[in-house]
């Protein structure tokens, strides 16, 4: 089966001329199925760029993504959007959830936009919430939630839809130290359990730690990539 | 997906009430003008269409002199018609219903301690068919007395409400002026003329009565012709012009020493003339509809720069382009719905409240609502447009990443 996620020599540029950047400068990559990978390296290393690449958001100005062998690059805005409605989920560092808009219906979102009739939004809604640890809470709105359980919220969205893959960008970068460990079980227990591919950005050693591959980028390359025995 | 649609745009309506009640508000001054002018201005018109047949059906009016409605009045030569020009009218046109001449002066009118300002109408029976007044009681005049100028009068319903009060004015006496007659016939009351005035108040005596009681004259001030059938009307007012020049002596090529005006004509000039301002009025008021629109538009700008974030969130989570657009072209709309909605029941309530005042009939036109309410979503479509198509295309990445 092809990899879920191929780059072959991609490149990003931004800007021209003088104050051309090359965020990505020629990177390959090889995600398989069921991987847990810690993406990391300093700011402007493009690890953010490679993130978004992944998932679906920005195109590579040169390069070969294949996403599942479906060459991502040539597809339209709207195929792409259709690729993270249907086998993608985020995770964000600011949580970024709809304000003054209950847990569940935060969670319902995506399913709203696939078109799934009420009852079973319902039901794979309150599953997620349930699968995050957060039963009771489905009528809370985010402010009415800690940080953490507002990043619990966050990844029922992202699992609702039961994505193959799942892409976290920081998603510890704002909570404490107990937080961030409950919320890398979390992810933990979902690729061991559900099989989510689940690839994330972070700074923090402790929590790439969880991952069972770590990638550094630098200067818009792969600086290294470590494979551990998992534990 | 649609009906999650218009919650959704509910919802963050009612997250703004202050600011969408703010932006509504010139959708609905705009829709209530257009509705109350249209309104109005179409009671009016349906008024000048009564009082046009009120004013008599096919009616020619024969006047001496040039341009009676013109600022400069009538011309030299405005001899008043006389006895024989009716004889001769009377034997020369056809396809006609009454030929009435009339004279009239405004003289006070008493009866017992109460008097009354109004205009006295010298005239013969065929008057009151001409003109289409039907009686409410009593008769008019004889030939008899038309003949022997007997002091007999018919009078309108605002000079018996004036005078007689609940007394039955029927065989009672009414002094015009300095002589008294008896009253034979009572009026139909026809109300406001076109022109504003009351036709009610009017006293109508024999036209032989009137010369010899009141004017101390001879002479004929109009003569009122009625056709029979209205397509007839230019040829008798051909004739009638014909019998009138030859009687009173006009050369051919010279131009005439009176006029012979068609008054379905007159009166349908002022009711297209309403028509006209209604429409003139409607357009100044479609105006303010047009800034509505805008209105519209810079608001739902603002809540895209607003939303940017959550535009980022619903596209990277897999929002297609359209479902993006459609969240927000239905949230314009909606909210130009609810501006229309409301702009129609205030321009009905202000129209229904302008009619009562002004005395003219209030006809809610369904067709006008449909399309009042069908332009407050157009608006909501073309002005939510733009604003819409900026959150569609809106770059997720860049989104996200707004505070």
């Amino acid at each position: 089966m092809a990899p879920l996620i191929a780059f072959s020599n991609i490149q990003r540029h931004y800007g021209e001329g003088g104050g051309l950047v090359r965020a990505l400068a020629g990177v390959d990559l090889v995600i398989d199925r069921g991987e847990f990978i810690a993406i990391m390296g300093p700011s402007g290393s493009g690890k953010s760029t490679a993130m978004n690449i992944i998932g679906c958001l920005d195109r590579p100005t040169s390069g070969s993504f294949k996403f599942s062998g479906l060459e991502v690059t040539g597809l339209s805005r709207d195929e792409r959007a259709l690729l993270r409605r249907n086998y993608l989920g985020f995770v964000f560092q600011g949580f970024n959830l709809l304000n003054r808009t209950t847990a569940i219906e935060n969670v319902e979102l995506p399913l709203i936009y696939r078109g799934s009739p009420k009852r079973e939004r319902r039901e794979r809604a309150v599953r997620a919430l349930h699968q995050v640890g957060l039963e009771g809470r489905e009528h809370h709105t985010p402010g009415e939630l800690s940080g953490g359980q507002q990043q619990r919220v966050a990844i029922a969205r992202a699992i609702v839809t039961d994505p193959l893959i799942l892409l976290a960008d920081e998603p510890t970068g704002n909570l404490d130290t107990a937080r961030s460990h409950e919320i890398m079980q979390l992810l933990n227990r979902l690729n061991e359990e559900n099989g989510i591919t689940v690839v994330m950005v972070t700074h923090e050693m402790e929590m790439a730690a969880y991952a069972h591959r770590a990638i550094r980028f630098i200067d818009g390359a792969i600086a290294s990539d470590e494979t551990r025995i998992a534990a | 997906m649609l009906w999650e649609t218009v919650k959704l745009a509910l919802t963050s309506i009612r997250r703004n009430v202050l600011r969408s009640i703010l932006t509504l508000l010139g959708i609905v001054i705009g829709v209530a003008a257009v509705i109350a002018m249209v309104t109005i201005g179409s009671g009016a018109s349906q008024k000048v269409q009564e009082n046009l047949a009120k004013l008599g059906s096919n009616m020619l009016i024969a006047r001496p002199g040039q341009s009676t409605f013109g600022p400069g009045g009538t011309t030299n030569d405005s001899r008043s018609f006389d006895e024989r020009d009716i004889a001769a009218l009377k034997g020369e046109l056809t396809g006609v219903r009454g030929i009435a001449p009339s004279a009239q002066k405004s003289a006070k009118v008493v009866y017992g301690a109460l008097n009354y300002d109004t205009t006295v109408t010298g005239s013969t029976a065929d008057f009151f068919t001409v003109q289409d007044w039907t009686l409410a009681d009593g008769r008019v005049f004889t030939e008899g007395e038309e003949r022997s100028g007997t002091s007999v009068c018919v009078i309108g319903s605002t000079i018996r409400t004036e005078l007689y009060g609940t007394d039955d004015p029927l065989g009672e006496r009414l002094r015009i002026g300095n002589f008294g007659c008896e009253v034979i016939g009572l009026l139909e009351s026809k109300g406001q003329s076109a022109f504003g005035s009351d036709q009610d108040s009017t006293v109508i005596i024999p036209l032989r009565t009137y010369h010899r009681r009141l004017a101390g004259n001879t002479r004929i001030s109009s003569i009122n012709i009625s056709v029979a059938e209205a397509a007839d009307i230019p040829r008798v007012q051909r004739d009638a012009e014909d019998v009138l020049r030859e009687r009173r002596r006009v050369a051919p090529g010279e131009e005439d020493n009176f006029t012979v005006r068609d008054m379905t004509q007159i009166a349908n000039t002022m009711a297209s003339t309403t028509t006209i301002l209604t429409g003139l009025l409607g357009a100044v008021a479609a105006v303010s509809l047009l800034v509505g629109g805008i209105g519209i538009m810079n608001i739902m700008l603002v809540s895209v720069t607003e939303r940017t974030r959550e535009i980022g969130i619903r596209l990277a989570i897999g929002a297609l382009e359209r479902q993006v657009l459609t969240q927000f072209l239905v949230e314009s709309i909606v909210l130009a719905l609810f501006g229309g909605i409301l702009g129609i029941l205030t321009g009905l309530g202000l129209a229904a409240l302008a009619a009562m005042l002004m005395g003219v009939p209030f006809t809610a036109d369904p067709r006008i609502i449909a399309a009042a309410f069908l332009v407050s979503a157009a608006i909501g479509v073309v002005f939510g447009f733009f604003p819409a198509r900026r959150a569609a295309r809106l770059d997720p990445i860049e989104a996200l990443r707004r505070e």
